[in-house]
């Protein structure tokens, strides 16, 4: 089973932000897509923010006409006239950025909640397989790290790296329309910024990735050591445990303090840098301004060149935010535009009720009775009657678990599954719901091809209690109800007593009302099949799939919830997978596979005169691994 | 809080101070450049004086590379400082883990540990890291800024009486506002985040049900909630910045109304007047830098507060009542006998049924012990207090003749080996699992262990032996192979007390007698406690206890047991008949 939690990045991990996006410009355009509906705001957006930056950049200018024509003058009423101008402008700068802000707010916002759900609605289409290939940490990071990541860069970046745009711009105009020479020292200050936003960015890229790594093995080394902390306790091993985390840390610390060394190097190096241009700016200004006099003209330049360094100071951090975000975002894409399960069948589950003639019509309300609708119409009642014939089935197309595997279920046949870890039984029963697709032979129910009907249809008319019992966050009674979601009360409560979970349940601090959290982490692993085979029960099908529904039951309990259990079986087609072989002797067929072929088949007295491996694995000859 | 995260910083003082000085200093530098500049303005210029404007610019550029050089200090200094106190605080925290009892862990629970080892402390780090490098400097850049402007001039500063207060109003409104926006949103976040999280997990439960709507359904309400709680909380943000804005240019204009008219005056400089623009600029920038810094403290207060919380847990189990022996040393115990006296035991303080109640009994040193009973009878509680992985609530359990408090845990543990349930080996070879039972085990040792717990047949097949690797949690061994590694483990301590709870339930009938008659050679004079559903698995003990509801229903040997106790007869019966009852 995959382990929970975190990618190998560990949870402390910025995540992949140092993959570099494979195909930039494809992943903006599906971006852009989620944007679209936004086109109105977006231009709204746009215009906000060249009128910001206008404002911005031409209210410094107007120092200019303030110092040279009104100040020095001694012009007062022309002074308030122009300093309300000057107001006036930076009001409309500050209101126009804070509209664009709040519309990117919600623009963003509202995007990245249609990216999630989408994201989470096309992953309850995609087939098993797929969640069998990606663990539960690296599909999780999808949510946690990739789309915070984008809504991040969605909310902050792209905005303020297009304000930064136009804020260079149109600071670089303004400084050429005030003094082309003192331009000329500008731009040489700003290729040697340029220079070193590249040095020290390459070099710190290097670091980061070092730590990246120390940091994902310390934390990968923290989740397994905390797991199993039982462990340690019990032996004694603190002391090794210490050792083991002490030298990671370490290695991690310096890894980190290099890394984050050269990050913070960046800004004093490109403040500072602003300021040599500063200096020079003014000395050489000082120069000019003794020859044409133009004091005012200086004083804006000097306010200009002090915010010229400002964008690239930022861009180069939004940068690596931004290819994050990109790199993210083709992450989640990725999974958006995996093929979902593939699900062609027509014929549909349906209510059925059968009149004294014996003719079944459809109905509309609760029957016990079932039956498929094909597509032409016709009802056909639904048995439980399941044949495979010569299936041949691998999790990897090269590599082959079952080989022509023939059997069938007769309806209200018990059909048991006997053999080692690895032998094919879980997989059988897995193939029955459709959970992976066969690459030969054909499995029927009731005559129809599994293919050809509805997968939602035909996972509704089997009842799986699975192995690995899942519970989720909620009361006892959403857990049971889970199986039929409109079950009432007395119909949970009827199947929680059929599974024998009554008992313990009226036992817990509010009954059928405590909340289990944490995967019912407060239950015992038998107290959590038990609510599994009530949540079955619940949904009341026509066909049963126990796989080691009872395995972690002791046996006491398990003669008790017998009789539940065989009123759970009664009249159903039912496939039982079982460690125990007490559990399955009374079924009318036992197969028994082993390494994805059935080698023997009939039921206990048969198997025992046999004296084959079912003869073996009974009398304790053989073990089951 | 601080009292508790202080000291792990306290190694790094030097630097901190120094990164603080670093950062103070860079910011004074930076300031004084407008202050020269100043001067070109009005005796350079004014005077027409080249070489004044030269002397005056060289000046400056000395004054920014120093203020480069005390950058780049800050950098390294607040690095070293930010990322060894993170490697400090990191360690004692996992150090302090390493002391916690089976109860303390259950209180926090791993998940929880885990972040608080991982993503906590590196809040934490980044923290002090960016704190150094910007919180010191806004506050120097914004008294320094003060005081120069103070010093241009009085008169003109008094803009500040009404802009500062009016920008800190504006600051701590919006965080008294947003705060709480933001832990709400940090709450609808992990709501989802367990949406997706259960939905992942239970996706064969989703799938087999039909629920892939349900479910779509319970994450849409989530998305939703987070969605509507982080416009609130971001449409909060952004106020901040044009408010700021505002405020700066309605200083720059009432300075340019008020300076203009004294700059005509004459009782100011031009060039004073175009520096105290640039101050102003400084003043505010730093006191949006600190807001900003603001905003972050708020999620670093919440990451401190829950890693001072488990750095303050108090381990549940010490050994403070640890008996000291005659050769100085803590004695571990005598011998495997093991009594309960009156034991009541339950998890937590607040629940109201016992978990264990009124148990007593008595083991011999030496004897196989069998314990059977259902679902949730107490079997695992039982033997948990033997090496103290619990306290009992009331009355004593002793090992060798001493209540298990008397011995120090690592005395005790050594001579109590437990093979727990839900066992788990390491990332690593099979060889360094097993040395975790004794570091020292010679290669027949390992050997002599693998073959009492019958892992030697699978062992020899192996590719690599005991070196094969076994990859992240035991992944590359079946269910029986990890439990008979896991005994060979528990085996190599030699321990004077064996308990194997429920630890063969993965192994054939056949293997398991054959684990069972090992132990009777190899561990004779250990005292053995065997946990398990199969009666099969009993049958011979010395002693078989029947636990029901938290009590011993029943204790003896098979054949007396058989007789006197209907649960026993009961669980027997079900085993061999199997299912027969079925038509």
């Amino acid at each position: 089973m995959a382990k929970h939690g975190h990618g190998p990045q560990g949870p402390g991990g910025p995540g992949g932000g140092f993959r570099k996006p494979k195909n930039i410009r494809a992943t903006l355009g599906k971006l852009m897509r989620y944007l679209g509906r936004y086109k109105l705001h977006l231009s709204l957006v746009a215009l906000l923010l060249v009128v910001s930056s206008a404002c911005t950049v031409g209210g410094s200018y107007l120092i200019r006409p303030l110092i040279n024509d009104y100040i020095l003058p001694g012009d007062f009423p022309g002074l308030a006239k122009m300093l309300a101008v000057m107001a006036l402008v930076y009001l409309l700068g500050a209101v126009c950025s804070f509209g664009y802000s709040r519309m990117m707010v919600h623009i963003s916002q509202t995007a990245v909640a249609n990216i999630r759900a989408d994201l989470f609605s096309r992953m309850q289409d995609l087939p098993l397989k797929f969640f069998d290939s990606h663990t539960h940490g690296e599909l999780m990071s999808r949510y946690t790290n990739d789309i915070e990541t984008v809504s991040e860069a969605l909310n902050n970046s792209f905005g303020s790296l297009v304000s930064c745009a136009l804020n260079f711009t149109g600071t670089i105009v303004m400084m050429l329309v005030l003094s082309p020479a003192l331009t000329l020292v500008t731009f040489a200050t700003l290729a040697l910024m340029l220079a070193v936003v590249k040095t020290i960015g390459s070099r710190s890229r290097r670091y980061f990735a070092d730590q990246q790594k120390a940091l994902g093995e310390i934390n990968g080394y923290i989740e397994e050591m905390i797991e199993g902390q039982k462990v340690i306790k019990v032996f004694n091993h603190e002391k090794e445990a210490r050792e083991g985390f002490r030298q990671r840390n370490e290695s991690y610390r310096d890894a980190a303090t290099r890394a984050q060394m050269f990050a913070g190097m960046m800004m004093p190096a490109m403040g500072n840098l602003n300021y040599i241009n500063y200096a020079v700016t003014c000395c050489v200004g000082g120069l000019l301004a003794i020859r044409n006099g133009d004091l005012g003209g200086l004083a804006a330049f000097l306010q200009y060149s002090r915010q010229v360094g400002q964008p690239i100071t930022q861009i180069s951090q939004q940068v690596n935010t931004l290819l994050s975000a990109v790199a993210g975002a083709e992450r989640i894409f990725e999974i958006m535009e995996t093929p979902p399960e593939e699900d062609q069948g027509k014929v549909r589950l349906v209510r059925a009720a059968e009149d004294e003639a014996g003719t079944l019509t459809r109905v509309h309300r609760n029957t016990n009775a079932w039956a498929w609708l094909k597509p032409d119409g016709t009802l056909v009642p639904l048995r439980g009657d399941v044949r495979f014939d010569r299936v041949v089935f691998g999790y990897d197309e090269d590599r082959t678990i079952l080989r022509d595997i023939s059997l069938f279920a007769k309806p209200g046949q018990k059909i048991a599954f006997v053999g080692s870890t690895g032998a094919g039984k879980t997989t059988i029963t897995s193939l029955i719901n459709r959970f992976y697709e066969i690459q030969g032979g054909t499995i029927t129910y009731d005559g129809i091809d599994v293919k050809d009907i509805a997968k939602e249809s035909l996972r509704r008319s089997l009842g799986v209690v699975l192995q690995d019992t899942r519970l989720f966050t909620g009361t006892v009674a959403d857990n049971i109800r889970y199986g039929r979601l409109d079950a009432t009360d007395e119909e949970v409560e009827a199947a929680a007593k059929l599974a024998g979970a009554d008992g313990f349940i009226r036992h817990l601090p509010q009954g059928y009302q405590t909340i289990l959290s944490g995967d019912g982490g407060s239950l015992s692993q038998g107290e959590r099949q038990l609510l599994n085979i009530a949540r079955a029960a619940c949904a009341n099908p026509p066909v049963l799939i126990l796989d080691e529904a009872t395995s972690s039951i002791d046996t006491r309990t398990e003669k008790l919830i017998e009789k539940g259990m065989d009123q759970l079986m009664a009249d159903r087609t039912v496939f039982v997978i079982a460690h125990r072989l007490s559990t399955v002797r009374n079924a009318r067929a036992i197969i028994v596979l082993e390494q994805g072929e059935i080698i023997e088949r009939g039921d206990h007295a048969d198997l025992i005169a046999q004296g084959g491996k079912y003869y073996q694995l009974y009398t304790g000859q053989a073990e089951l691994s | 809080m601080t009292k508790k995260l202080w000291p792990h910083a306290r190694p790094y003082a030097l630097w901190i101070a120094a990164g603080v000085a670093c950062s103070a200093m860079e910011a004074v530098f930076e300031l004084l450049i407008p202050l020269v500049m100043s001067d070109i303005v009005d005796v350079g210029i004014a005077n027409g004086d080249q070489s004044f404007i030269l002397r005056k610019g060289g000046l400056m550029i000395v004054l920014a590379v120093a203020s480069l050089l005390f950058g780049l200090g800050a950098a390294v200094a607040s690095s070293i400082a930010g990322m060894g106190f993170g490697a400090n605080l990191r360690r004692a925290e996992y150090d302090h883990i390493q002391t916690f009892a089976f109860s303390n862990i259950e209180g926090f629970s791993t998940a929880s540990l885990v972040t608080r080892l991982t993503n906590d402390v590196h809040n934490l780090q980044m923290s002090l890291m960016m704190s150094m490098r910007l919180m010191v400097r806004a506050p120097v850049m914004l008294v320094a800024a003060l005081i120069f402007s103070v010093r241009i001039s009085l008169q003109l500063s008094s803009v500040f009486l009404v802009a500062l207060p009016l920008l800190a109003a504006v600051v701590s409104v919006l965080l008294v506002t947003t705060g709480p926006l933001f832990r709400s949103l940090q709450e609808k976040t992990d709501a989802l985040n367990l949406v997706v999280q259960e939905n992942l997990a239970g996706i064969r439960v989703v799938k087999s049900f039909v629920r892939g709507d349900h479910e779509r359904e319970k994450f849409r309400q989530r998305n939703d909630d987070l969605k509507n709680t982080s416009l609130r909380a971001f449409g909060k943000v952004v106020i901040n910045m044009p408010i700021m804005m505002l405020i700066v240019y309605g200083t720059i204009i009432a300075v340019m109304w008020f300076g203009g008219q004294m700059v005509y005056a004459g009782s100011l400089e031009a060039g004073k007047l175009i520096t105290y623009f640039t101050y102003i600029t400084q003043i505010m920038m730093s006191l949006m830098m600190v807001s900003m810094i603001f905003m972050m403290l708020t999620r670093t207060v919440a990451c401190a507060k829950r890693v001072a919380e488990v750095l303050s847990e108090t381990p549940a189990i010490t050994d403070s009542e640890a008996e000291i022996g005659k050769d100085g040393l803590p004695a571990g115990p005598a011998d495997g006998s093991i009594t309960f006296d009156h034991v009541y035991f339950k998890y937590s303080a607040g629940s109201p049924e016992w978990i264990l109640e009124d148990v007593s009994l008595r083991i011999p040193s030496g004897s196989t012990v069998g314990i059977l009973g259902g679902t949730g009878s107490g079997k695992t509680s039982l033997v948990s207090l033997i090496p103290r992985l619990y306290e009992a609530d009331k009355g004593t359990v002793s090992v060798g003749g001493k209540p298990v408090a008397a011995y120090t845990m690592e005395r005790l543990r050594e001579s109590v080996s437990m093979v727990l349930q839900k066992n788990t080996l390491f990332t690593g070879t099979i060889r360094e699992n097993l040395l975790w039972g004794n570091p020292e085990a010679t290669e027949e040792e390992l050997w002599a262990a693998c073959r009492a717990a019958c892992a030697d047949e699978f062992l020899e097949r192996m590719p690599g032996g005991l070196d094969a690797d076994l990859g992240q949690g035991g992944v590359n061994v079946s269910g029986g192979q990890k439990q008979r590694l896991c005994i060979a483990r528990a085996i190599l301590k030699k321990p004077k007390v064996l308990i194997l709870d429920d630890s063969t339930s993965a192994v054939d009938t056949a293997t398991d007698a054959k684990i069972r008659a090992a132990f009777a050679h190899e561990l004779k004079d250990a005292t053995k406690l065997i946990i398990a559903q199969r009666v099969a698995s009993l049958q011979e003990a010395d002693l078989i206890l029947v636990m029901d509801g938290g009590r011993i229903a029943a204790q003896g040997t098979h054949e007396e047991l058989m007789e006197t106790c209907g649960i026993y007869r009961e669980v027997c019966q079900s085993q061999q008949e199997g299912g027969s009852t079925d038509g």
